[in-house]
C-alpha cells in the first residue's frame, strides 16, 4: 500500500512515564488504511487500542515513529504538526461509543457545527448537514434534539457529524457498542458505504464479535504490537 | 456561527429562568438596600426643603435641631430679625414622639410652627392650613392620616385639617405640624399628678416659699409649668445676601450657632445617617459577594455538567475561545435575567417598605454594570475548568 492519502503508521511507539515505572503502551506499530477502506482494530482491554486511537486523533503525541493522515505527515520522530486542533477539525472525523451529541443543538446543527467551526457560512453548513442526514436516513429527524432521538438515530447523527467536514480519516471508537446486533450491522453497512462514497479511510476500534466479520482487514493489537489479519468481509449486504 | 450559549439557554430555558429568578430576587434585595440608603438621603434633603429656610439657628456648640437637641429662648428670633440680610425668622420645635390616632400609636415628628412663617408646610395635598391658635394639625399622608382624624398628643386632641406628602423626619417618621404654643407645651407638659406633686414639692421648699415674699411661689410654679424655649429659629435670607455671610453675622452677634443649607445637609447625611449608610454599605458588599458566589457556583456546576460535551467540542476542533465565550455568554445571560428580575422586584416591593425606597435610574445603570462585571468574574472559574478539559477524555478509556 502506498503512502498517499489514508492512514499510515510506521514504527509508532508510545511510552507513558519514565524510568522503572515506564509503560510501553505502543511498540513499533505499523498500519496502513487506504482511502475508502474500513479496517477493524481489535484487542483485549489494556492492549493499547485507545492509546493508538488517541495518537491517531492527534490528542496525544507518540514517543517516536511516523504518522501520515490523509497524505499529510502529522508526526515524525519528535516533530509534530503545529495546529492539532485544526487538524482534528478538518481532517479527522470522530465517532464515539456513545454519540456524545451536543444536547442543546438539534440534529442538523449538531452536524452543521463542524463546518461552521471551520468558517463555513451557516446556510452552506446546514445544507451539507442535511445532505448527510439524508444519506444516513435521519433527515426526517433533523429538527429533533438528541434527547428526542433513539440510540440508533443518535449514532447515525454522530456519523453524519464525523463526515461533516469531509475528512479523509474517520476514527470510530466502539461505534456499535450501545446498539443491538441488527443496528450494529446497519451502522457498519453505513460506514462501509460512506467510506466508498467519500473515499474516507476508517478505523473501527471494536470488541463487538458480531461486526468483526464485516471487516476485510483487521489489525489485532496485543501488548502494544499490531498484527495484520485478513477479515471475512461479509454481512454487509442489506 | 450559531450562538452555543444562546442555544443552551433556549434549550434549558426553564432551568435558566428559575436560576435567574433566584438570582434576581437576590439582586432585587441589593437594589432595595441601595434604594433604602438613597431614600434616607432624600428624606434628609426633603426635611430641609420642607422647612423653607436658608439658615438654621440653634443652641451654641450643638448640631441641632435634627442631629442633636437644641434649646433657644423663644425671643431670640426678634434679635435675629434685626440683623442685616435676614428677611424672615421664626421659631420652630421638633419632637419625635408617639402620638395616638384611633387608639393606635403612631411614631411621628411633631413640629411646632408659626403659621405663615418658615417651618410651615410648603404645600398641602388636601384640606387647609392651620388657622386656629390651638388643637389643629397638618399631618403627613404616609402614616395613613386623613382629614378629620383626631390625633392625641400628650393630653390634648388635635384635628387634622390638612394633609401633606413626603414631609418626614430624617428617620423617616411622618411629620405632624401643630401651632408653636401647643408644641412648646407638648414638650414639657406633665400629667396632673406630676403637676400636683411638683407644686407640693416646691411649696415645701422654704427657699422658694418665703412668707415675706408674696407672689414668689406663684411665679416659680408658673415658670415650672410653662416653656419659653424652642429648638431652632428658621431664617430666610433676603434677596441679594449670601447665606454664609448672614450666618456669620448671627454667630458673631447672637452667640448662637447658625448653619447654612450646605452645612445642615452635611450634618444630616455625613453625621446623622453615616452609621446607617455604613451598615447598608456593608450589606451591599456582602450581598454583592454572595451574588458573585452564587453566579460562580451556578455557572461552575452547569459547566461541570457539560464536561463530556466540552471534551467532545474540543476534540472536534472547537477553539478554546469559542468554549470560553459560550460560558461567559451564559453567565452574562444569567446576569441579564437576574438584573431584569431584580429591577422589577425592587420596583414592585419598594413602595411596600415602611421607609421611603428611592430607586435612582443611575443606580440601576451602575447596578447593571456591577452585575455584568460580577458575572464575568464569576465565570472565570468555570472557564478555567472547561479549558482544563483534555479532549482525549472524549475517547475511550
Amino acid at each position: 500500500m502506498g503512502l498517499g492519502a489514508g492512514i499510515h503508521l510506521e514504527g509508532v511507539s508510545k511510552r507513558y512515564g519514565a524510568g522503572d515505572t515506564a509503560v510501553d503502551a505502543l511498540k513499533d506499530v505499523n498500519m496502513s488504511v487506504a482511502p475508502g477502506e474500513v479496517v477493524g482494530l481489535i484487542g483485549p482491554s489494556g492492549s493499547g487500542k485507545t492509546t493508538l486511537l488517541k495518537c491517531l486523533g492527534a490528542v496525544i503525541e507518540p514517543t517516536r515513529g511516523r504518522m501520515t493522515l490523509g497524505g499529510e505527515v502529522i508526526y515524525d520522530n519528535g516533530w509534530q504538526i503545529d495546529d492539532r486542533r485544526v487538524l482534528r477539525r478538518d481532517r479527522i472525523g470522530f465517532i464515539f461509543q456513545a454519540p456524545y451529541l451536543i444536547p442543546f443543538l438539534d440534529a442538523i446543527d449538531n452536524v452543521a457545527l463542524l463546518p461552521m467551526l471551520a468558517g463555513r457560512p451557516n446556510a452552506e453548513a446546514r445544507a451539507r448537514a442535511r445532505e448527510l442526514l439524508e444519506a444516513l436516513d435521519v433527515a426526517h429527524r433533523a429538527q429533533a434534539f438528541p434527547s428526542e432521538l433513539s440510540g440508533g438515530e443518535q449514532q447515525r447523527v454522530s456519523i453524519a457529524r464525523a463526515l461533516a467536514n469531509r475528512p479523509p480519516v474517520i476514527l470510530a471508537d466502539e461505534p456499535t457498542a450501545p446498539l443491538d446486533s441488527e443496528r450494529g450491522l446497519a451502522v457498519m453497512r453505513i460506514l462501509h458505504q460512506l467510506a466508498g462514497q467519500y473515499q474516507t479511510a476508517i478505523i473501527v476500534v471494536t470488541h463487538d464479535e458480531k461486526i468483526i466479520p464485516t471487516f476485510k482487514r483487521i489489525y489485532a493489537i496485543r501488548d502494544g504490537r499490531t498484527v495484520e489479519e485478513a477479515g471475512e468481509g461479509r454481512g454487509l449486504s442489506a | 456561527m450559531i450562538s452555543l450559549a444562546g442555544r443552551d439557554i433556549l434549550h434549558s430555558w426553564s432551568k435558566f429562568a428559575l436560576t435567574g429568578l433566584g438570582l434576581g430576587l437576590l439582586i432585587g434585595v441589593t437594589f432595595t438596600m441601595a434604594g433604602v440608603y438613597r431614600g434616607m438621603v432624600d428624606d434628609a434633603k426633603v426635611l430641609l426643603n420642607n422647612s423653607g429656610a436658608d439658615l438654621w439657628v440653634v443652641q451654641k456648640d450643638t448640631l441641632g435641631p435634627y442631629a442633636e437637641s437644641s434649646s433657644l429662648h423663644d425671643d431670640v428670633y426678634r434679635g435675629i430679625l434685626g440683623i442685616p440680610g435676614v428677611a424672615r425668622a421664626a421659631n420652630v420645635t421638633y419632637l419625635t414622639m408617639q402620638v395616638r390616632r384611633a387608639g393606635a400609636d403612631v411614631r411621628a415628628m411633631v413640629v411646632g410652627f408659626v403659621p405663615g412663617e418658615p417651618g410651615e408646610p410648603a404645600f398641602l395635598i388636601a384640606g387647609r392650613r392651620v388657622t386656629r391658635s390651638h388643637y389643629e394639625a397638618v399631618a403627613d399622608l404616609t402614616a395613613g392620616f386623613a382629614l378629620g382624624d383626631r390625633i392625641r398628643i400628650r393630653r390634648h386632641d388635635y384635628t387634622v385639617v390638612g394633609l401633606t406628602r413626603r414631609t418626614v423626619s430624617s428617620g423617616g417618621d411622618p411629620m405632624v405640624f401643630i401651632p408653636l404654643k401647643d408644641a412648646q407645651e407638648a414638650q414639657f407638659l406633665k400629667d396632673n399628678d406630676a403637676i400636683v406633686s411638683e407644686r407640693a414639692r416646691t411649696a415645701g421648699n422654704p427657699a422658694l416659699n418665703r412668707p415675706g415674699v408674696p407672689g414668689l411661689l406663684d411665679a416659680i410654679e408658673a415658670s415650672q409649668t410653662s416653656n419659653r424655649n424652642v429648638n431652632a429659629v428658621l431664617v430666610r435670607v433676603a434677596v441679594g445676601h449670601a447665606p454664609e455671610t448672614v450666618a456669620e453675622e448671627i454667630r458673631r452677634w447672637k452667640h448662637v450657632q447658625a448653619f447654612t443649607r450646605a452645612q445642615m445637609e452635611d450634618i444630616l447625611i455625613a453625621k446623622l445617617i453615616a452609621n446607617a449608610a455604613k451598615q447598608i454599605g456593608m450589606f451591599l458588599a456582602i450581598l454583592t459577594i454572595v451574588s458573585a458566589a452564587i453566579v460562580a457556583f451556578i455557572i461552575y456546576t452547569m459547566t461541570l455538567g457539560k464536561i463530556r460535551e466540552i471534551a467532545v467540542l474540543k476534540l472536534i476542533g472547537t477553539h478554546n475561545r469559542t468554549i470560553a465565550t459560550m460560558i461567559l455568554q451564559q453567565a452574562l445571560g444569567l446576569g441579564l435575567i437576574g438584573f431584569a428580575v431584580g429591577k422589577i422586584a425592587a420596583t414592585l416591593w419598594g413602595p411596600a417598605f415602611p421607609r421611603y425606597v428611592l430607586l435612582e435610574p443611575w443606580d440601576a445603570v451602575i447596578g447593571f454594570g456591577i452585575v455584568m462585571l460580577v458575572c464575568v468574574l464569576a465565570s472565570t472559574l468555570a472557564i478555567r475548568a472547561a479549558l482544563a478539559v483534555d479532549p482525549a477524555a472524549a475517547i475511550g478509556g
